[in-house]
């Protein structure tokens, strides 16, 4: 495994820290410890989050030592992993990117000097890399936006963005999994629910794994989200 | 709704909400990885302390009251408690103690006033109230809308039914502790240096041991605010974002540290110079603006010892409570 820390956070938590960067090897890293320390079933292990370059654990210190705790991630971190060559698993969000879904496309298409149809091509044409789960329930920070799409934020930011709505903000995409205001240029929206305290996943995703935007119609739009009301629609996951 | 009433009648119903009172435990465990906040009671010791004087399960939900507390009219008969800063409540009328158990007729009316000492009370009450959990948890996230009554604050009109009430407990008379004092002129939290200390200069870390900071009043539940000596750094404490623990202390480019707290983010992208240990948050979830801290820096063993004390005085009092004799 790659260069790491181990370190203390606070009285109950453990870090191991990859480095300070947005990298999807490191990245990698992250989600392939929480895999393993996931895997051996500790008993004393609280819960863990991974984030962009680290992975933290929380622990029960009186059911389970720092010194122990520590020997276990030691354990997984020197093992010998194919990190090259793994499952990806990625979640297709079905997004309809016509006028009356994406308010802001026209200043995207502005400051890009792209057309809608390039925009909708380049966005939905790749995966992006979930690199960490933060700031709100199931708001996933993705990785990997065509630099050509790139747009500064709203100068006005709008108090209320509906959840599932799709937008860009400066070189970040991703979907606002809640109603909340924000000020990301918006060119989509989905008609699945990212974050559904209902659903038995309350989270439709997880770091570590990867979101492809498929293009679908007005019509499809509507189809789709009375089916997902209606408990009949299954979330298209691949695993490549 | 994501958090809601059961099916039971009765309990209590809100006349009025005071400042902002919720229904918390001892946190929503687990979702982190997901973006979901831990919420819980800010003092777990008040929380802690009131479940073992009622005899419930140690993590059951109470009602965290801040500054100024609620007036509740009880709909049914139940045991109830206050513990945490003491908001001068009464009973009918009549004052009643702070960390002491009471029995509560239907039609009494108990009204909690402004906090004499430390800024946030708690109501418990026998057996836990009727509220749906989410995500394994009755906390309330006022964020996104989610768990306790409705993901909101209390409000007048609201009615929270008893899950299991008792019209009395065994040994009432046993079942108080003298209320704790939380004004102090300057409270010590022991910290346990992180990582990323080394964002920081040798002069911005002295500055940080040796220094007062007092409470801003923009303190709330995501965060305490401190202000005083600025905490000199290197060259950033921008940061990819990372994880953020309980109590863990953020340091913001104007070198102010912010304590963060049950309503923290989990994640974020500033510096953290370490985190004060567990059992030292219920003592700064006490603290009111205008009030003092200063920092010390303790070990993984003193900090964990700590929690453990902790634990023991509470199973010393519930052996107290439950003896027979």
């Amino acid at each position: 495994m790659a260069d790491y820390n181990i370190c203390l956070a606070g009285d109950c938590a453990i870090t191991i820290d990859f480095g300070n960067q947005i990298d999807q090897k490191i990245n990698r890293q992250v989600t392939l410890l929480r895999d393993q320390l996931e895997s051996l079933q500790i008993k004393g292990i609280v819960e863990m989050i991974p984030t962009f370059r680290s992975l933290t654990v929380f622990y029960n210190p009186e059911i389970l030592s720092y010194q122990k705790l520590k020997a276990y991630i030691e354990q997984c971190t020197s093992a010998e992993t194919a990190t090259e060559a793994h499952k990806k698993k990625v979640y297709v969000i079905p997004v309809c990117y016509e006028e009356c879904f994406s308010p802001d496309m026209g200043n995207v298409c502005a400051h890009t000097g792209l057309t809608r149809e390039e925009i909708i091509k380049r966005h939905s044409g790749q995966e992006y890399l979930i690199y960490m789960l933060g700031f709100l329930p199931g708001f996933a920070y993705l990785g990997g936006l065509d630099p050509q799409l790139e747009t500064p934020r709203l100068s006005s930011p709008r108090t209320k963005i509906e959840a599932g709505s799709v937008g860009i903000g400066g070189n970040q995409t991703g979907i606002y999994p809640l109603d909340s205001p924000g000020g990301w240029q918006l060119i989509g929206k989905t008609p699945i629910k990212p974050y559904d305290v209902k659903r038995e996943k309350s989270i439709l995703y997880e770091a570590g794994s990867y979101i492809r935007f498929v293009p679908i119609t007005e019509e499809e739009y509507w189809k789709i989200k009375e089916e997902y009301e209606a408990g009949k629609y299954k979330c298209q996951v691949e695993e490549v | 709704m994501p958090g809601g009433r059961g099916v039971a009648m009765g309990g209590i119903r809100i006349e009025n909400g005071g400042a902002l009172s919720t229904i918390q435990d001892a946190g929503r465990i687990g979702y982190q990885a997901l973006g979901f906040g831990t919420a819980g009671a800010m003092d777990v010791d008040a929380l802690k302390l009131a479940n073992t004087l009622l005899g419930n399960e140690p993590d059951e939900a109470v009602i965290e009251m801040t500054l100024l507390g609620m007036e509740v009219v009880f709909e049914e008969v139940n045991c109830f408690v206050l513990t945490g800063g003491d908001m001068g409540a009464t009973l009918n009328g009549d004052t009643i103690d702070c960390c002491k158990v009471y029995a509560a007729k239907s039609g009494d009316i108990l009204k909690c006033g402004f906090c004499k000492d430390g800024i946030r009370g708690y109501l418990s009450f026998a057996g836990g109230m009727d509220i749906m959990p989410v995500l394994g948890s009755l906390s309330t996230s006022m964020k996104y809308q989610l768990g306790g009554l409705e993901g909101r604050k209390l409000m007048p009109g609201d009615t929270i039914g008893f899950k299991n009430p008792k019209a009395k407990l065994s040994h009432m008379k046993r079942r108080f502790i003298e209320a704790p004092i939380y004004k102090k002129d300057v409270t010590e939290l022991r910290v346990l240096l992180g990582f990323q200390k080394d964002y920081f200069t040798e002069e911005g870390l002295q500055t940080f041991f040796s220094s007062v900071y007092g409470v801003q009043s923009e303190s709330d539940r995501m965060g305490y605010r401190l202000e005083g000596e600025a905490i000199g750094y290197k060259d950033t404490v921008d940061i990819v974002s990372d994880a953020i623990v309980p109590g863990a202390i953020q340091v913001p480019s104007n070198g102010q540290p912010i304590v963060l707290m049950a309503d923290r983010q989990t994640t974020g992208g500033y510096a953290k110079i370490g985190a004060v240990i567990s059992a030292d948050l219920p003592l700064l979830a006490q603290m009111a603006p205008g009030s003092k801290v200063c920092f010390k820096e303790v070990t993984l063993e003193e900090a964990q010892a700590a929690l453990v004390e902790k634990r023991i005085q509470m199973k010393q009092l519930k052996r107290r409570l439950e003896r027979w004799f």
